[in-house]
C-alpha cells in the first residue's frame, strides 16, 4: 500500500483529495437538507422591524408582503406608521443610508390612533369587519358592530368602506400604565445648536450673552 | 450587640443635608375625620382592585370596597365610616396627574369599625392562614413601591430564606415616619418582625436596619426587644443593626448589601440571595392585621416643610385629601416652591393637590422658595464623572445619559439601565444640573413602551397572519366545493343525456331532430357516453344479427298455409340470410374497431360517432331495397283468396275513412265535397267488384294469382337489379344517386306544398314538415 503511494504520489493526492472533497460535499449536501431553513430569514427580521399595522399605506397587503418587497430591491421609506424610527432601523439592517420618510405615502402621526365605532349608527352592514386585517371589528349581519381597541393597529381601512360613516379614529388616551416620564425640556433643544449659533460654552458665556440681550 | 454585627458598605452614595430634625420636634399627631375621603383603587403596585360597593352605600371603617384583581394586586377598604357618594375618576398623587378610579366616601364621623377578628397567637395559626389575612387586610409595601407584602412573604420554594431584614433605614432627607413609628410602636415592630419570621419558616437571621442617625429608634427597639424576649426567646435573636448613615441606603438592595454583603444580581429578587426586606411600617401594618384583624386603612406621614406651620409626623387615613392635611399644618401657598410627594430626591411634584394620602405616601413636603428652589438650566455635561462615582449601583451615568439623549434604547440596556433605583445622587452632584434621572425614567418608559409596542405589534402579526391563513382556508374549501358541484353537475347532465339517446336512437333513422340547439346538444351527449356503454352496445347490436342470422337460416318448414315450398322462397331465404350475415359483419366490424380504440381513452368517442353516420347511410341504402323485397315476398306469399280478403279489408276502412272525410266536409261546407264523394263511390265500386271476384274464385284465382305473381316476379326482380346495380356502384356513385332520389323527392314534396299553400289544406303543416325533414335528409347525405 505504502509502496504504491510513494510510487505514484500524484495520483495518490489526487486520489486523497478527491476522496476528501467527495467525503464534506456529501456532509454539507446532508446538512443543505437536513438543515434547512424554511423561508427568508432576512424577510423575517424586516417584519419583525415594521410597525404591523397592516394598513396597506405602503401599497402592499399587509406588512410582510412589504418586508418581502423591501427584500426584492423595494425602497425602505414607504411606511407612514413605523416613521423615521423604523426607516432608521430598516436602513441599520440592511446597511444602506437612511432616507427620509416617502410621504407620497402618508404622514407619520406622533399620537397612535384607534378605530372608534358610533354604535348607535352603525346598521351592523359587516363591511367594516371583512376590511379589518386584524380581525379587530366584533360583530354580526343586522347586529351592532364594536372595535376590540387592543387589537385596533388605527391602520384606518375600516373608515372608508363603512357606508354611513359611523367610525371614527380616535386618538390612544394615555392612561397610568401606558404613561411615561418625557425627557426634560430643558435638554429638548439639541444643545449643540446653541453651542454652535452662540458660542455658549461654558454656563458664564451664557450669562453674558443673556446680559447683553438684556442690554 | 450592635457593635458586634459587621456592616458593608455599597459603593458611590451621597450625603445631602438631612432635615430631618423638623419634623420630629412633635409627638405623632392626628388629624380630624376631613370632610370627604378619596379613596383610589390602585394605591399599591400591580393591577387596581375593583369596587365592590356601590354609590349609595354606607361602610364601615375596615370595611372592603376594593376587592384584589389577581394576585399582583391589593385589597382595599374603607378608611372611616360613611356613604359613598361616587365611584369616579378623580385625581391621584402620580406624576402624571392622571386621574383614576376611586371611591368617595362622606364620613358620618363616628369612625364606626367594621368586627375585627383578633388572635392572640398567631402561632397556633397556620402560615398560609397568616398569608390570608395580610392579603385581606391589603398590606402593601408602606415604603414606597407599594408591592403587596403577602406575595414578597410567599417565596418560591426554590428560594430558601435565611435573613429577613427590617428596612428601618429611611435614608431619604426630611422623612421621619418610619423613625417616628419606631419610636411609638417598637414593640408592635418586634411583635410584627416575630410574625413575619414565623411565616418565613425562622430565618437564621432577623435584622432590624436603621442609620445611626436615629438613636431614640434604636433605643425604643432595643428595649422592646428585651421586653419581647421575656416572653418570646425567638426575639433575642432579631438583631438591631446601626449603620453609618449615608444616602441611598435605604434602598432595599443596598440596605441587604450593607448587612449581609450580599449584592442582588441584576434582574433578580433579593429572595433569590436568601434574603427578604421588608418596611418597617409594613412589618407593624401586617402584625396589626393578623393579632387585631385590623385592614390597612392609616399610615404614619411625615408632614414638612418651611411652606407649612406646624411639621410633623401624623397617623392619616388614607384617602385624606393632601390639600386638607396641608390645611390643617397651616400650608402657606405663597411660601411653597411646591408640594411634593416622598422626599427631596425621590419624590415628585404633586400637580393637583385635591389627590389623597394613600399608602405610598411617606412623606408630604412643602418647601418654601429658598429651601427648595426651582432646579437651575441644565447645562453641557462636562464629563466630570461625579455621577459615576456616587452611583450606588456602579452604573455609568454618564454614558446612559448620552444614549438617553440619542433614545439609542440597545445601548441603554447593555449599560443596565433598568438597574439603576432613580435615586437622584446623580442628579444631586451634577455640576451642570442635568436632571439626569429624568433621562433614565423617560428612557424606561420608552423602552417599556417600545416593548408593549412590540409585543402588540407581534399579536396583530399573528392575528393578521391568521386572518390570512383563514381566508386562504375559507377560498380553497370554496374552491373544493365548486369542483364537487361541477362535477356533480356533469355526471347528471352525462346521465341525462343517456337516457335521451337511449329512447331517441330508434328514431334516428327518422331524423326528427329538428332544432339544431338540440341536434349539437344530442351530439355533444352522444360524445360523452362512456366506453363501456358504447361496448355494450355495440355488442347488443352484434347478438341481434346474430340471433336474426340465426333466424333466417333456419330451414323452411312446411305449413299449412303453404303446403310446398317454392323455389322464390328458397330465394327469398338465401337473400334473407346473406342480408343478415351482412348485418352481423358490419356490427363485429364496428365492435372490433371500438375495441381497437379503446385503449386510447382520450379519443374514443369521436371514431365511433364518425362511423355511425357512414353505418346509417348504408342501412339505409339497404333498407329500402330489401323492405321492397320484402314487401313483394309477403304479397307472394299470402294465398289468393286471404289477399282479396284482406284487400276487401282494407278497402272497407279506407271507405269508412272516405265517408267519414266526406261527412265532415259536408258539416263544414267545403267545397270538395263533390270530389269526396265520388271518391267514395269509387271505393264501393271497387269492393263490390272485389267481393265479386271473392264469390266466384275458381273463375278468377288463376289469372289473378298468375298476374299477382308476375307483379311480385317483376318486383323482386327490379328490387335484385337495384340490389346488384347498388353492390357494383362504388360509394360515391351510390351516395350521388341517393341524393338524386331524395332531391326528385324533394321537389315533389316542395309542389305539393306549393299546391297545398294554394289551396289552404288543411294538411299543409304535414307537407312543410315532410319537405324539412327531407330536406335535412339530403343535408345528412350531401
Amino acid at each position: 500500500m505504502i509502496d504504491v503511494i510513494l510510487q505514484n504520489p500524484i495520483l495518490s493526492a489526487l486520489l486523497a483529495l478527491g476522496g476528501l472533497s467527495a467525503a464534506f460535499g456529501a456532509i454539507l449536501g446532508f446538512a443543505a437538507v437536513k438543515y434547512k431553513v424554511d423561508g427568508d430569514p432576512l424577510v423575517e427580521r424586516i417584519d419583525a422591524l415594521l410597525p404591523q399595522t397592516q394598513c396597506g399605506q405602503c401599497g402592499h397587503p399587509g406588512c410582510k408582503p412589504y418586508a418581502q418587497a423591501i427584500v426584492n430591491g423595494e425602497d425602505i421609506n414607504k411606511c407612514p406608521p413605523g416613521g423615521q424610527a423604523t426607516i432608521n432601523a430598516l436602513a441599520d439592517l440592511l446597511d444602506v443610508p437612511a432616507p427620509s420618510l416617502d410621504t407620497e405615502h402618508g404622514e407619520y402621526s406622533e399620537v397612535k390612533k384607534v378605530a372608534f365605532i358610533r354604535e348607535e349608527e352603525c346598521i351592523g352592514c359587516t363591511k367594516c369587519i371583512q376590511a379589518c386585517p386584524t380581525d379587530a371589528i366584533l360583530g354580526a349581519a343586522k347586529q351592532m358592530h364594536t372595535v376590540i381597541a387592543d387589537e385596533c393597529t388605527g391602520c384606518d381601512l375600516c373608515v372608508e368602506p363603512c357606508p354611513v360613516d359611523c367610525i371614527d379614529m380616535i386618538p390612544v388616551q394615555t392612561d397610568l400604565n401606558a404613561w411615561k416620564w418625557t425627557l426634560p425640556t430643558t435638554n429638548q433643544k439639541p444643545l449643540f445648536h446653541v453651542v454652535a449659533n452662540e458660542l455658549n460654552l461654558i454656563a458664564s458665556d451664557r450669562r453674558n450673552s443673556d446680559d447683553e440681550k438684556a442690554a | 450587640m450592635t457593635s458586634l454585627t459587621r456592616v458593608w458598605d455599597i459603593p458611590g452614595g451621597i450625603h445631602p443635608p438631612e432635615n430631618k430634625n423638623q419634623s420630629l420636634q412633635l409627638p405623632l399627631g392626628e388629624i380630624p375625620l376631613p370632610p370627604l375621603l378619596v379613596i383610589p383603587l390602585n394605591q399599591h403596585m400591580g393591577t387596581p382592585a375593583q369596587p365592590v360597593v356601590q354609590v349609595g352605600d354606607s361602610v364601615l371603617a375596615g370595611q372592603l370596597i376594593g376587592a384584589a384583581d389577581g394576585t399582583f394586586s391589593a385589597n382595599t377598604h374603607a378608611s372611616t365610616s360613611g356613604t359613598v357618594i361616587a365611584i369616579e375618576d378623580r385625581a391621584i398623587p402620580h406624576p402624571s396627574g392622571i386621574a383614576a378610579q376611586s371611591i368617595v366616601i362622606q364620613p358620618d364621623g363616628l369612625h364606626a369599625w367594621i368586627e375585627k377578628e383578633e388572635c392572640a397567637d398567631f402561632r397556633a395559626l397556620d402560615r398560609l392562614e397568616l398569608l390570608d389575612k395580610i392579603r385581606a387586610a391589603g398590606v402593601a409595601g408602606l415604603g414606597g413601591a407599594g408591592f403587596p407584602t403577602a406575595v414578597k412573604l410567599a417565596p418560591k420554594s426554590t428560594q430558601v430564606i435565611d435573613t429577613l431584614i427590617l428596612n428601618g433605614a429611611e435614608c431619604e432627607p426630611y422623612i421621619t415616619a418610619d423613625d417616628m413609628l419606631m419610636q411609638v410602636r417598637a414593640n408592635e415592630l418586634i411583635a410584627g418582625t416575630l410574625l413575619l419570621s414565623h411565616i418565613l419558616h425562622h430565618p437564621e437571621k432577623l435584622l432590624i436596619g436603621v442609620e445611626d442617625n436615629k438613636p431614640k429608634a434604636i433605643a425604643a427597639l432595643k428595649m422592646a426587644i428585651a421586653a419581647a424576649a421575656v416572653t418570646d426567646p425567638e426575639a433575642k435573636k432579631i438583631q438591631v443593626v446601626s449603620f453609618p448613615t449615608k444616602y441611598p441606603s435605604g434602598g432595599a438592595k443596598q440596605i441587604i448589601q450593607i448587612l449581609t454583603g450580599r449584592e442582588t444580581p441584576s434582574g433578580h429578587h433579593s429572595a433569590d440571595i436568601g434574603v427578604i426586606c421588608v418596611n418597617v411600617a409594613t412589618a407593624v401594618a401586617a402584625w396589626r392585621a393578623v393579632r387585631y384583624g385590623e385592614p390597612m386603612i392609616s399610615r404614619v406621614t411625615t408632614i414638612v416643610g418651611e411652606a407649612l406651620q406646624t411639621q410633623r409626623n401624623i397617623d392619616v387615613l388614607f384617602g385624606t385629601p393632601i390639600s386638607y392635611v396641608l390645611e390643617q399644618h397651616g400650608f402657606d401657598a405663597n411660601r411653597a416652591s411646591r408640594v411634593v410627594m416622598g422626599g427631596p430626591m425621590m419624590g415628585f411634584t404633586l400637580l393637583d393637590l385635591d389627590a389623597p394620602v394613600i399608602k405610598t405616601t411617606n412623606c408630604i413636603l412643602a418647601p418654601g422658595k429658598q429651601e427648595l428652589p426651582p432646579p437651575a438650566p441644565a447645562q453641557a455635561c462636562i464629563r466630570c464623572g461625579l455621577c459615576a462615582e456616587v452611583c450606588p449601583v456602579s452604573l455609568l451615568p454618564q454614558q446612559l445619559f448620552w444614549y438617553a439623549q440619542a433614545e439609542d434604547f440597545d445601548r441603554l440596556e447593555t449599560h443596565n439601565l433598568f438597574d439603576c433605583i432613580e435615586c437622584g445622587a446623580c442628579s444631586y452632584v451634577c455640576p451642570s444640573s442635568i436632571p439626569l434621572v429624568q433621562y433614565y425614567r423617560a428612557a424606561k418608559g420608552s423602552i417599556r413602551q417600545q416593548e408593549i409596542e412590540k409585543e402588540k405589534a407581534d399579536r396583530s402579526r399573528q392575528r393578521f397572519e391568521f386572518r390570512q391563513a383563514r381566508i386562504a382556508k375559507e377560498e380553497a374549501e370554496k374552491e373544493a366545493k365548486r369542483l364537487l358541484r361541477q362535477k356533480a353537475a356533469e355526471e347528471a347532465k352525462k346521465k341525462l343525456a343517456e337516457k335521451t339517446i337511449a329512447t331517441s336512437e330508434p328514431l334516428e333513422a327518422l331524423a326528427t331532430t329538428t332544432d339544431i340547439v338540440a341536434a349539437a346538444v344530442a351530439k355533444a351527449s352522444a360524445v360523452q357516453i362512456s366506453a363501456d356503454e358504447q361496448k355494450i352496445k355495440l355488442e347488443r347490436m352484434v347478438n341481434a344479427a346474430k340471433s336474426t342470422l340465426e333466424f333466417a337460416q333456419k330451414p323452411l318448414v312446411p305449413n299449412k298455409t303453404n303446403p310446398v315450398i317454392s323455389e322464390e322462397q328458397l330465394v327469398k331465404q338465401q337473400v334473407r340470410v346473406k342480408q343478415a350475415a351482412l348485418k352481423l359483419a358490419e356490427a363485429e366490424k364496428k365492435l372490433a374497431d371500438f375495441i381497437a380504440t379503446q385503449p386510447e381513452l382520450a379519443a374514443p368517442e369521436p371514431l365511433p360517432t364518425a362511423t355511425t353516420p357512414a353505418v346509417a347511410t348504408t342501412t339505409a341504402i339497404d333498407d329500402p331495397i330489401a323492405a321492397a323485397i320484402a314487401r313483394a315476398q309477403a304479397k307472394l306469399a299470402i294465398s289468393p283468396a286471404d289477399r282479396i280478403r284482406s284487400n276487401i279489408e282494407s278497402l272497407h276502412s279506407r271507405l269508412a275513412k272516405a265517408e267519414e272525410r266526406v261527412a265532415e266536409a259536408k258539416a263544414d261546407g267545403s267545397i270538395n265535397v263533390a270530389a269526396l264523394q265520388q271518391g267514395v263511390d269509387k271505393l264501393r265500386e271497387k269492393i263490390a267488384e272485389t267481393e265479386a271476384q271473392l264469390t266466384e274464385p275458381g273463375a278468377n284465382e288463376p289469372v289473378a294469382v298468375k298476374a299477382e305473381k308476375t307483379a311480385a316476379q317483376i318486383a323482386i326482380e327490379k328490387a335484385r337489379q337495384k340490389a346488384t346495380a347498388m353492390a357494383n356502384k362504388s360509394d360515391g356513385q351510390k351516395r350521388a344517386e341517393q341524393i338524386q332520389a331524395l332531391q326528385l323527392r324533394l321537389q315533389k314534396a316542395r309542389e305539393r306544398l306549393a299546391q297545398a299553400e294554394a289551396e289552404n289544406d288543411p294538411n299543409i303543416e304535414a307537407f312543410r314538415l315532410g319537405v324539412t325533414r327531407l330536406e335535412e335528409k339530403l343535408n345528412e347525405i350531401a
